[in-house]
């Protein structure tokens, strides 16, 4: 992807012309945000008194 | 065009036209103040689930819903057969749900809380409290405590909103809520 | 090495891989649509009280099989199309890995066709979310797991296919932005797909029953099967965006007011849509109220912004290329003078109204964390999806498939007459059986429910006569969309099959648009025109939008006190 980054094209715009970058972020915040958070809460559960 | 590569090699750094911008905002704080009425609501609405949760087996949750029965059944439904139950107010409350029925019959005061305790002793089930419209996701193995203030009287009825099988058709359970 | 025609109507390179690999892909799914479709027209039949068509072993199949069919494989096999049509064909470019793209056909293929065994053979009536612990065969498990690694191959070839694009330089510049939109859709399907075979390879494992996975817990999965269940249709949602987006290039040569904004509100997609799986979950015990409010608002409704910006924008894109031809009198000159009689056009701007009114909006109050109380799991929750995968994702695949069938095929369509209506009769139908379902389930109608008359329950309920009257609406209304979507078969299947061969318009000769993207270079960014007409159309969205959520509010401050 930096190949021809020459440096002055804003940051903002390489990480939206980053596909593997952006795949990478969509597989990681909705699996620790949704999924991940979700199991943690199921497992901590008490068990009926 | 949206078809063809951006003619710009830079693009991020072009302007936005200012309509596009004023949306933009006023979505925005839209988005913000749906957020917010959700704590919003915790603190002042009426109407909030607990996350009060146990896990429990099927037969652990079907004795305590039998003990609960035997203690405070006042009579018979006379056309299903099955027990009215008529807690005190303030105390707890069980019903599981299991193929095809809610169990048991419940009867309240109105302007009272109770204590429910709801579960499943197979599948999943839909706990639709009507015609109030108040549904619950039931699962097997979870407790679910939540605390239930009825606001009107009369004869309501609990239908199975999950699919649960052949039969799921037919699950129905009662409340009787007195004056 | 690759091989290559010319389109002689829009001057793209087309690989011939890719070509066909997309006709294949475009037909199969239309077949599911049929398949999927008739399933559906049995569930309304047997919906409309007064019909109530089939037994109540037969609905919960049919229920079955009609969710499957459409909600994931016509709608995926479409998606695939449009993935080898966004990368290889807009980036002018060769389809990496073809041999892995047909590996992919037919593993797709193949599991949609041995869960639907499973599902005719009748064992696994199990609807389309399958909850634990009620099992299903094994192979309707399988199925749907070959299904998905099928589609996770696609998904690999899109990738690799940008990557080459970019690395052999077959174009200048930043991808399109349609091209952007696909790259979401495929984003959020691998995130679909790899959560989906987290928890249906080991309920596949348990339905085998030889006691390696004795039994699944029912709430990890619901959370687990809705970040696969839910994000499927959010797949759609960013296809059917890239969709729009793409048709106001085509027919108006419209350019996005700003790829700035665009391409972020995609972004919002690619990190948040997806946690809006949440929504099914707002009703289950032990989830904390900070988990639910997190991610059933998408993280502070950024997901939602990204839709709102879009609803500005694609039309917005339109209003500004109108003007800029000339249609300039008034507020609304601009879409009086849209091509209303083209099925491209009037599907896709049907698309975007009726998703947005109907899809967008009552899918931000179910997934309000206390509104969901008085709406899980009624009928008011398939007349929100109708709302968005129906009359949003499905008009949207059937209004660009009128462009895309003649163009790839270079065949006129069989019945332009019927086409000019379809997307009318179509979206009309399927809105108004969206509606209905959605007013049943106010009044508290269940979904998947095969008797609201309760004949055979000891117990029983009494509906109130209005549940039973918006129920049969709702199943006459589903019966015109029916047609709609008989007809749209009728005329691509018709298209393909008996077609007169496109005749190639003289100006084709010299591919003008293709070659020519720099028309107005000024035109973006600041140099954009104003577009009041579409700011003041956003407007009315909006006051319905908060109307309509604080009147569901006062619906739930008046019912049972609950804590």
């Amino acid at each position: 992807m930096s190949s021809d980054s020459s440096g002055n094209i804003p940051f903002m715009q390489r990480l939206l012309d980053s596909p593997f970058v952006l795949l990478a972020l969509g597989m990681v915040v909705p699996t620790m945000l949704y999924t991940v958070w979700g199991v943690v809460e199921i497992l901590s559960i008490p068990v009926a008194p | 065009m949206s078809i063809f590569p951006t003619e710009e090699k830079i693009w991020w750094n072009e302007p936005v036209e200012k309509s596009e911008v004023l949306w933009v905002a006023i979505s925005f704080i839209w988005a913000l103040i749906m957020f917010f009425m959700m704590p919003y609501w915790h603190f002042a609405g009426e109407q909030n689930l607990s996350n009060e949760a146990y896990q429990i087996s099927p037969d652990a949750f079907e004795e305590k819903t039998e003990a609960f029965a035997a203690k405070y059944t006042v009579r018979e439904d006379p056309v299903s057969g099955y027990p009215i139950v008529a807690p005190p107010a303030g105390s707890d409350v069980y019903m599981y749900g299991k193929k095809w029925e809610w169990w048991p019959m419940l009867e309240l005061q109105e302007g009272k809380s109770y204590r429910f305790h709801l579960s499943s002793l197979d599948y999943m089930h839909g706990w639709s409290l009507l015609p109030e419209n108040i549904n619950l996701q039931i699962i097997p193995n979870y407790e679910m405590v939540l605390t239930v203030t009825p606001t009107s009287n009369g004869e309501f009825s609990v239908v199975c909103n999950e699919f649960c099988g052949i039969g799921h058709h037919d699950m129905v359970g009662k409340i009787f809520v007195k004056k | 090495m690759a091989n290559f025609r010319t389109c002689p109507d829009t001057g793209f390179k087309i690989d011939l891989q890719a070509d066909k690999l997309i006709k294949w892909n475009a037909v199969t799914a239309v077949v599911f649509l049929l398949v999927g479709g008739l399933f559906g027209l049995l569930v309304a039949l047997t919906r409309w009280p007064a019909v109530h068509l089939l037994d109540a072993e037969l609905f919960y199949l049919a229920l079955t099989a009609h969710g499957l069919d459409v909600l994931l494989v016509w709608c995926i096999f479409f998606e695939i199309a449009l993935l080898y049509f966004t990368s290889a064909i807009l980036l002018n470019a060769r389809l990496v890995w073809p041999k892995l793209a047909w590996i992919g056909y037919w593993l797709m293929l193949g599991g949609a066709a041995m869960t639907n065994v499973a599902v005719l053979q009748g064992d696994s009536s199990v609807m389309f979310t399958s909850y634990v612990p009620m099992m299903a065969a094994p192979h309707f498990y399988l199925g749907i797991i070959l299904f998905a690694v099928g589609a996770l191959l696609g998904c690999a070839v899109f990738f690799a296919t940008l990557h080459m694009a970019r690395k052999e330089r077959t174009y200048e510049g930043s991808i399109p932005l349609v091209t952007f939109g696909g790259m979401t859709a495929a984003i959020i399907a691998v995130f679909t797909i790899v959560t989906g075979a987290v928890i249906l390879i080991p309920t596949f494992v348990w339905s085998l029953d030889m006691g390696l996975i004795p039994e699944i817990d029912g709430l990890i999965y619901r959370v687990i099967w809705w970040g696969m269940g839910h994000s499927s249709q959010q797949i759609n949602v960013a296809a059917q965006i890239a969709c729009w987006y793409a048709i106001a290039a085509i027919l108006f040569n419209a350019k996005p007011l700003s790829e700035k904004v665009s391409r972020t509100a995609f972004l919002m997609y690619i990190l948040f849509l997806q946690l809006a799986s949440a929504h099914h979950l707002l009703a289950d015990p032990g989830l904390s109220a900070e988990y639910k409010i997190f991610n059933t608002s998408y993280a502070l409704y950024l997901a939602v912004l990204g839709s709102m910006i879009h609803g500005l924008t694609v039309p917005g894109a339109i209003e500004a290329a109108q003007r800029k031809k000339g249609y300039n009198n008034g507020l609304f000159e601009w879409l009086a003078k849209a091509p209303w009689g083209n099925p491209v056009f009037s599907g896709m701007a049907l698309s975007v109204v009726l998703f947005g009114f109907l899809g967008g909006i009552t899918g931000v109050i179910m997934g309000t964390e206390q509104l969901n109380l008085i709406i899980h799991n009624t009928m008011y929750v398939p007349g929100h999806f109708h709302g968005t995968v129906v009359v949003g994702t499905t008009l949207a695949f059937m209004a660009i498939s009128y462009w895309l069938v003649p163009t790839l095929w270079q065949k006129e369509m069989v019945f332009p007459g019927l086409a000019k209506w379809q997307p009318y009769l179509f979206g009309l139908g399927m809105g108004c059986a969206s509606i209905f379902m959605m007013g049943a389930g106010t009044l508290g109608v269940p979904r998947r429910h095969w008797d609201i008359a309760f004949a055979d329950s000891p117990i029983g309920h009494i509906f109130p006569e209005a549940a039973n009257l918006m129920m049969g609406l709702a199943g006459v209304s589903a019966v015109v969309g029916s047609l709609g979507a008989g007809i749209y078969i009728l005329n691509m299947v018709g298209t393909i099959l008996w077609g007169k061969a496109k005749v190639p318009a003289p100006a084709a000769a010299e591919p003008t648009t293709a070659a020519t993207p720099s028309a107005a270079t000024s035109y973006g960014g600041a140099g954009t025109m104003a577009v009041p007409g579409t700011f003041v159309l956003a407007m009315v969205f909006l006051t319905t939008f908060v109307l309509y959520y604080f009147v569901n509010w006062k619906y739930l401050a008046g019912v049972w006190h609950l804590s």
